[in-house]
């Protein structure tokens, strides 16, 4: 391996394993506190909702810094794995045991996820930029629209769809409603909890560090830097952004099967799969750092956690929030910006007698 | 009659997609941005106008007034100290998700000065409207005036962009920013102009909204906004007769499917819309194609 790319992977890794240690360090001293009662009940119920926000916003980052496009659709394809994987849960919730019941759920979710996210990727990676968000965002209601028009019912003849109304299921009386419409699921056995969580978000980390430590993944960040230049040496643009996108539908759609599986009534509202949730994740990661994986899973764990902790703040936490996004981005992005910021350093730095600035 | 009553619906959602799509094709075309805010620059003028007709009891018509002004300000305002600073970024998204800061900062702005409670909009527009057919159709008042309201905008744009010096800049400006500044054209003031125009169209538009679909929440502009953007897409993005075709006929598309297809669905079919517009035509109806140089 050439000798550049091999000192920047031994930092990565050494990266990587301060995230995964992280995460694990988290999950022990949260689970000795839990133990130890010293949690409320309220902190407890948090501690899932923060680990799947974190995993999606793992899943988006690998579109928004690795691929470099906005996805305006995440949850979306959180939406699909939760209502696959809830629906099958379902199916079987008395005729297989809990554990692979809920590993050929998990599988079942995070697979139609990917499968969408492969389809939809198909047209929408024909596009970039500005289009590209906009479409999955419509790709994003498309599929919570449609959700919640389905009714799906299962009886002795199988299954019955409908996008009319209950009634015209014609479901035989001992049948098993599944998806009821706009009243959604009801009745997910309760099958994740905050271990199973921590290690799916240590699954996500694993793959998408490794992901970006791969030849895909620098292909993929190559036509990021500049597309033209990456297909004239040959790389297959089409190719290597349907696998990034695809695995970043998967890890949302990983995120949306434990959001089924802990709560007892699953509906497609705006609240839990609108564009506002694909915002909020955007937020987390934006703030977390673009590209940064462990910075997502740090910004989400905070961001979701502290409003939660602050009651007297969830009035303003929004408003805060968008604001120190457009701070945020104006102060990182913007050319005049960053010129000043790197003068400034340069000059601390020559003050006092530290080592030159890098070049960026 | 449901057909036609369905049709002259459609055709006032259609006029005031038409309206927000303007503002949105001229932002795009000229600044090459996607104002994701512009939605809720229209909830903005909304509450301005309620402010002055249910809590001041002023009247609606210097409402609309101060509405249009501050929505121009505020339009201009953002362009100068959200935008400007990110245009020339390293990343394309860098811009994109600035305005969509912008947009999460109104509406939550509105929602702790206004709360999250529907307010009822008193119309704008007094006048009832006029019978057809021997009382057959009904046709609103609102109706006739949205219509009328968006045909003179788009003649007068046409006019404006056409005929006067600000408008060739503009159009100089979206051909090529590098050459206007060239030939001795202000790009900042050619932008501040453009944003400007834009956001009186969004209060103007919000004006209509409300008259016609009477509650006003903090979100109100955020869904009639991205179909907007939707019409302007369709119709082909940066130009201007084609947002009022785009934004038309989103208009009756959408009526039409709330009526014989699914209230439900009618938002997917929409979006439907935009996504198959983009696979078979990507530069919409009226746009051009341009190609991506290296």
């Amino acid at each position: 391996m050439d000798p550049i790319v091999k000192s920047i992977n031994s930092k990565r890794r050494k990266n990587e394993i301060i995230t995964y240690g992280m995460v694990t360090a988290a999950y022990v001293i949260l689970e000795i506190l839990m133990k130890a009662g010293a949690l409320s009940s309220h902190l407890t119920g948090l501690l899932v909702p923060m680990v799947y926000y974190a995993i999606v916003a793992v899943g988006l980052n690998i579109c928004v810094g690795i691929l470099g496009e906005l996805s305006l659709g995440h949850a979306g394809f959180m939406c699909i794995g939760a209502f696959s994987s809830a629906v099958f849960s379902l199916i079987f919730q008395d005729s297989i045991p809990e554990v692979p019941r809920f590993i050929l759920a998990f599988v079942i979710g995070v697979a139609l996820s990917a499968l969408f996210g492969f389809l939809i990727g198909i047209p929408v990676l024909r596009l970039n930029g500005d289009y590209l968000a906009i479409v999955t965002l419509a790709f994003g209601e498309i599929i919570k629209n449609l959700i919640n028009a389905l009714y799906l019912g299962l009886d002795s003849k199988g299954f019955h769809v409908s996008m009319k109304n209950q009634m015209a299921l014609g479901l035989a009386p001992d049948g098993k409603m599944l998806i009821n419409g706009a009243m959604g699921i009801t009745g997910t056995p309760h099958d994740s909890n905050f271990t199973i969580s921590i290690v799916v978000l240590l699954a996500a980390l694993f793959l998408s560090q490794n992901l970006i430590r791969s030849k895909q993944g620098r292909a993929v960040m190559a036509i990021r830097d500049n597309r033209i230049a990456a297909e004239s040496i040959g790389i297959n643009v089409v190719r290597y952004k349907m696998i990034a996108f695809t695995i970043s539908a998967a890890i949302a759609g990983a995120a949306g099967v434990l959001f089924s599986h802990n709560i007892s009534t699953l509906q497609a509202t705006s609240q839990y799969f609108g564009y506002n949730v694909s915002i909020m994740i955007l937020v987390y990661v934006v703030l977390g750092g673009i590209g940064s994986i462990r910075g997502s899973v740090i910004a989400a764990a905070i961001l979701y956690l502290l409003p939660e902790l602050l009651r007297g703040l969830n009035k303003y936490r929004m408003l805060i929030y968008s604001i120190v996004l457009i701070v945020v981005m104006i102060f990182n992005w913007s050319p005049k910006a960053r010129d000043f910021r790197d003068e400034t350093l340069a000059k601390l730095r020559a003050k006092f007698g530290g080592k030159p600035a890098k070049e960026a | 009659m449901s057909f036609l009553t369905s049709l002259v619906n459609g055709l006032s959602l259609g006029s005031i997609y038409a309206i927000i799509a303007l503002g949105y094709t001229m932002v795009y075309g000229i600044a090459k941005m996607l104002n994701f805010a512009h939605g809720d620059f229209i909830m903005v003028g909304c509450y301005i106008i309620f402010t002055f007709v249910s809590t001041l009891k002023i009247g609606a018509v210097p409402g609309i007034l101060v509405a249009i002004v501050l929505c121009t300000v505020l339009g201009v305002a953002t362009e100068r100290i959200a935008y400007r600073p990110l245009r020339h970024a390293a990343s394309p998204l860098a811009v994109l998700i600035t305005a969509i800061g912008v947009s999460y900062l109104l509406e939550n702005a509105a929602l702790l000065i206004f709360g999250a409670d529907t307010k009822s909009f008193t119309s704008v527009i007094g006048w009832t409207g006029i019978d057809l057919f021997g009382g057959q159709l009904h046709i609103q008042g609102v109706t006739i005036i949205t219509i009328l309201a968006s045909v003179v905008i788009l003649v007068v744009l046409q006019a404006f962009i056409h005929r006067t010096r600000n408008g060739q800049a503009m159009l100089a400006v979206a051909q090529d920013q590098g050459a206007a500044i060239l030939m001795g054209i202000d790009v900042n003031k050619t932008i501040s102009l453009t944003f400007a125009i834009g956001s009186g169209l969004a209060a103007v538009a919000g004006a209509l909204l409300c008259s016609a679909y009477p509650s006003l929440t903090p979100y109100t502009g955020a869904m009639p906004g991205i179909k907007a953007f939707v019409a302007a897409v369709l119709g082909g993005i940066g130009s201007i007769p084609g947002a009022m075709i785009g934004g038309l006929v989103l208009g009756i598309i959408e009526i039409f499917a709330r009526t014989y297809i699914s209230s439900q669905l009618s938002d997917a079919i929409v979006f439907g819309i935009l996504v198959i517009v983009l696979l078979v035509k990507p530069a919409g109806l009226l746009g051009k194609i341009t190609q991506e140089k290296v």
